[in-house]
C-alpha cells in the first residue's frame, strides 16, 4: 500500500513537472483551410525542432477557420478564399497569403489518354456553362486540329464541397467569360449551370469521378493530377501560349502579377496573368491574423513563424507542389505587419 | 411516478421481528440500494429523450434565420446558389426520398427471398455460412461501399446496366440521359446493398421464430412449401418484417458517405434516375465545413432539421402501423 502511494506521488510530480515545462514554451493554436494543411504541418514540424515553438493547426475547413477566428478561440485562422477588406476591418483582422497553387483541367476521354488536349479560357467556360456539350464541338476541334475527338456528351465534374480550389477556378472563368460572370459568378461554391454536371468531394473526389466517368472533364490542384497520373489539358494563357503546368509556370504567373496594386488583405487574383510561361489558373491561400494581440508573446510567435516559413520554407513548399511567395511580395506582407499588427498599442513587427 | 416499495425496517418490522438486529440492518441497506438504483436508472433513461430534445431545439434555433428569410419557399424551391445566397431544400429532400425509395424497392423483396431461403429451403450448413456472410456485410463501413460504388460499380452501371435500361425502357422519362454510371439509380442500388444485411438478418430471425408446430400442421394438411411460406410464415412474421423494413429505411435515409460518393452531388431536380442528384446527408457532408456565410450555415442546419423531422415521422408512422397491425392480426412475436 505504502509502495503504491509512493509510486503515485512520484507519478503525479512527474506529471506536474511535465505540464509546467509545457506551459513555459509558447504554443500557437490555429484552425482553417484544408488545402494548405500539408505544408503548414511540415513547416510546423521543422520549426518546432528548431525553436521549440509548437503550432497546432487544425484543418477544419475555411468556413470553420473564419468562424473560429471571429470567436477568438485561435491565434490565427486560415482561409482559401480571401475575405473582403470591409469584413477584415469589421472583425479586426490582417490577411496575408502564404503559398500559392496551380489548378488544371483533367479529362477522361477514350482514345485521348496520351494526347495533348488544348483548351482556351472561353472554351473551358462554355464547357462548364453547358453551351459546349460534345467533345467534337467545332470550338474544341479548332484548338486541336490534329486530334480525333469523339462525338460523345461531355460530363462536367466539379467540387461538391465548398473549396478554395473552386474559388480560384470560378474566378478564372469570370475573367475569361463575361457570360460566366453574369450567370454564375465566383465563390467557394457556386450553382453549376451545365446539365450534365456531377460533384466530387475534395480534390481526390473530383479526380476519382473523372477517372470513373467516361468523357468527363474536371479541375484539380496540380498535386492531385500529378500523383493520380490523370491526363490534363493545356490551357492557353494571356500571351496566347500553352505552357506546361509546373511549379515553374505557376511561379511565373505569381511573379508577373502586380502585387503592389493588390487591395487590402492581398486579395489579388493571380489568374490569367501576362507572360509567355504563366500558367493561367493560380491562386493563393490566406492567413487571418488579429490586428491586436492581447498577449504580445503569442502575436510575435505567430509572425516569427511565418517570417521563418517565407525565408526557409520555400524548398519544403516546392516539394509538396506549392508555389512559395516571391521575395518582393514577402517584403510587402511584412510591411503590412509592421503597420497593422499591434499589441497594447505597440507594433509587434519587426 | 415512482412508487417507493414498502420498506421493512424499524417502523415497518419484517416478520422475524427484530430477532436478529444485524440482519434487519442488512435488509434495510439493501432496500435503500434498490431505491438508489431505481432513481439512477430513471435518470439514465432520461438521457436519450433529453439529448433528442436538445438536438431538436438547437436545430430549430440555428435554422431559424434561413426559415425566416425564405419561408415556405425553402422547402419547395430547388434553387441552391451560394453566390447569391439563395437556398432551397427541394432537390435534397427529393433526392433523399427517391434514393431511399429505390433502396427499399430493391432491398425488401430481396431480403425476404434471402431469409426465406435460409430458413425454409437451404441445408443447415449453407444457411449458417450464408447467414454469417450477411452479418459480415453489415459490418462493412459505409465508406468502403462508397469507394467500391465509385470505382467498380459505377463503371459497370455505365457500361452495361444503364445502356441496357436506356435501350429497353428508354421511352420512360425515368431512364433517359447519358449513361454516366453515377447518379440516383446507382446511389439507390448501393443503399440497397447497405440496408440488405440489416433487413435480412432480422427477417431471418423472425422466420426462425415461427413455431414449427404451425408449419408442420400446414404441411400435414398437404400444403406445398410455397403455400406454407405464403400463408403461414409470412403472415406470422409480418409485424417483424415491417419492423425490419423500417429499420432499414431509417438507415437509408441518413446514409452519408456512400451516397456522397456515387450520387453525383448536383442540386438539381430530375425525373431521370440516370441524372445526378443529392441527399440531405450528402449535402451536409459536402458543404458544411466550408460554409462561411451565416445564412448558408443556417440553411444547411435547416436541411438537418428536415432530415430530423423525416426520421422522426418515419418512426412515429412505423410505431403506429405496428400497433394497429398487432391489434388487427393479434399475431406476432
Amino acid at each position: 500500500m505504502k509502495k503504491l502511494f509512493g509510486f503515485l506521488v512520484t507519478a503525479l510530480s512527474f506529471l506536474a513537472l511535465a505540464t509546467c515545462s509545457q506551459a513555459q514554451s509558447v504554443s500557437i493554436n490555429a484552425a482553417g483551410a484544408t488545402f494548405p494543411y500539408p505544408i503548414y504541418s511540415q513547416w510546423a514540424y521543422k520549426y518546432h525542432e528548431l525553436s521549440g515553438v509548437k503550432l497546432n493547426y487544425q484543418a477544419i475547413g475555411s468556413g470553420g477557420g473564419i468562424a473560429q477566428t471571429k470567436a477568438k478561440t485561435v491565434d490565427f485562422g486560415a482561409s482559401d478564399a480571401p475575405l473582403k477588406p470591409e469584413d477584415l476591418d469589421k472583425i479586426g483582422l490582417v490577411q496575408f497569403p502564404t503559398v500559392m497553387g496551380g489548378i488544371l483541367p483533367v479529362f477522361n476521354v477514350q482514345g485521348l489518354e496520351t494526347a495533348k488536349l488544348k483548351l482556351d479560357g472561353p472554351t473551358l467556360a462554355n464547357i462548364y456553362l453547358g453551351k459546349i456539350n460534345k467533345w467534337d464541338d467545332p470550338a474544341i476541334q479548332k484548338l486541336n486540329p490534329d486530334l480525333k475527338l469523339p462525338a460523345q456528351a461531355i460530363t462536367v465534374v466539379h467540387r461538391s464541397d465548398g473549396s478554395g480550389t473552386t474559388f480560384i477556378f470560378t474566378s478564372y472563368l469570370c475573367m475569361v467569360s463575361p457570360e460566366w460572370k453574369d450567370k454564375v459568378g465566383s465563390g467557394t461554391a457556386v450553382k453549376w449551370p451545365a446539365p450534365n454536371s456531377i460533384g466530387g468531394k475534395g480534390n481526390e473526389g473530383v479526380a476519382g469521378q473523372v477517372k470513373a466517368v467516361g468523357n468527363s472533364i474536371g479541375y484539380v490542384e496540380y498535386a492531385y493530377a500529378f500523383q493520380n497520373k490523370i491526363p490534363y489539358a493545356l490551357l492557353q494563357n494571356k500571351a496566347g501560349k500553352y505552357p506546361e503546368p509546373s511549379v515553374d509556370s505557376f511561379a511565373a504567373a505569381a511573379a508577373n502579377a502586380d502585387w503592389s496594386k493588390a487591395p487590402k488583405g492581398f486579395a489579388l487574383m493571380i489568374d490569367n496573368q501576362p507572360g509567355d510561361n504563366s500558367w493561367p489558373i493560380v491562386g493563393a491561400t490566406y492567413i487571418l491574423a488579429y490586428k491586436n494581440y492581447a498577449d504580445p508573446a503569442k502575436g510575435k510567435a505567430v509572425l516569427k513563424f511565418f517570417d521563418w516559413s517565407y525565408k526557409h520554407g520555400q524548398e519544403m513548399a516546392k516539394a509538396l507542389h506549392y508555389v512559395p511567395m516571391p521575395e518582393n511580395v514577402v517584403k510587402l506582407i511584412e510591411t503590412s505587419w509592421a503597420k497593422e499588427i499591434t499589441s497594447n498599442g505597440k507594433p509587434l513587427w519587426p | 411516478m415512482i412508487k417507493p416499495a414498502p420498506q421493512p425496517g424499524p417502523e415497518n418490522p419484517a416478520k422475524p421481528a427484530l430477532r436478529v438486529v444485524k440482519a434487519s440492518h442488512q435488509v434495510s441497506a439493501a432496500a435503500r440500494g434498490d431505491k438508489t438504483f431505481r432513481w439512477l436508472s430513471f435518470f439514465c433513461s432520461l438521457v436519450v429523450p433529453l439529448v433528442m430534445l436538445a438536438i431538436g431545439l438547437e436545430l430549430f434555433w440555428t435554422s431559424w434565420p434561413a426559415v425566416r428569410q425564405f419561408g415556405w419557399r425553402f422547402f419547395f424551391s430547388a434553387e441552391w446558389n451560394p453566390v447569391l445566397q439563395e437556398f432551397g431544400a427541394a432537390s435534397s429532400i427529393f433526392g433523399t426520398l427517391v434514393s431511399t425509395l429505390i433502396a427499399m424497392f430493391i432491398a425488401v423483396p430481396l431480403s425476404l427471398a434471402i431469409s426465406l431461403f435460409l430458413v425454409e429451403l437451404a441445408p443447415p450448413k449453407v444457411s449458417r455460412v450464408v447467414g454469417t456472410l450477411i452479418e459480415l456485410l453489415a459490418a462493412v463501413p459505409s465508406i468502403i461501399f462508397g469507394m467500391w460504388g465509385l470505382f467498380v460499380f459505377a463503371p459497370f452501371m455505365a457500361h452495361y446496366v444503364q445502356p441496357l435500361l436506356g435501350k429497353t425502357l428508354g421511352f420512360l422519362p425515368l431512364f433517359q440521359g447519358p449513361p454516366m454510371g453515377i447518379g440516383m439509380l446507382t446511389a439507390g442500388i448501393i443503399l440497397a446493398f447497405m440496408v440488405l444485411p440489416f433487413i435480412s438478418a432480422i427477417t431471418r430471425d423472425v422466420f426462425q421464430l415461427v413455431p414449427p408446430v404451425v408449419k408442420e400442421s400446414a404441411f400435414g394438411m398437404g400444403a406445398t412449401t410455397w403455400e406454407v411460406t405464403y400463408k403461414v410464415t409470412i403472415p406470422y412474421g409480418l409485424v417483424g418484417i415491417i419492423g425490419a423494413a423500417f429499420l432499414g429505411l431509417g438507415r437509408a435515409l441518413g446514409e452519408t458517405m456512400a451516397a456522397t460518393f456515387v450520387i453525383g452531388n448536383a442540386h438539381r431536380l430530375s425525373l431521370s434516375l440516370f441524372a445526378p442528384g443529392n441527399t440531405i446527408a450528402s449535402t451536409l457532408a459536402n458543404e458544411f465545413s466550408e460554409a462561411t456565410e451565416p445564412l448558408y450555415v443556417s440553411s444547411l442546419v435547416a436541411l438537418g432539421l428536415v432530415l430530423y423531422l423525416i426520421t422522426y415521422l418515419v418512426q412515429v408512422v412505423s410505431q403506429m402501423m405496428l400497433r394497429r397491425m398487432y391489434r388487427a392480426w393479434s399475431v406476432g412475436l
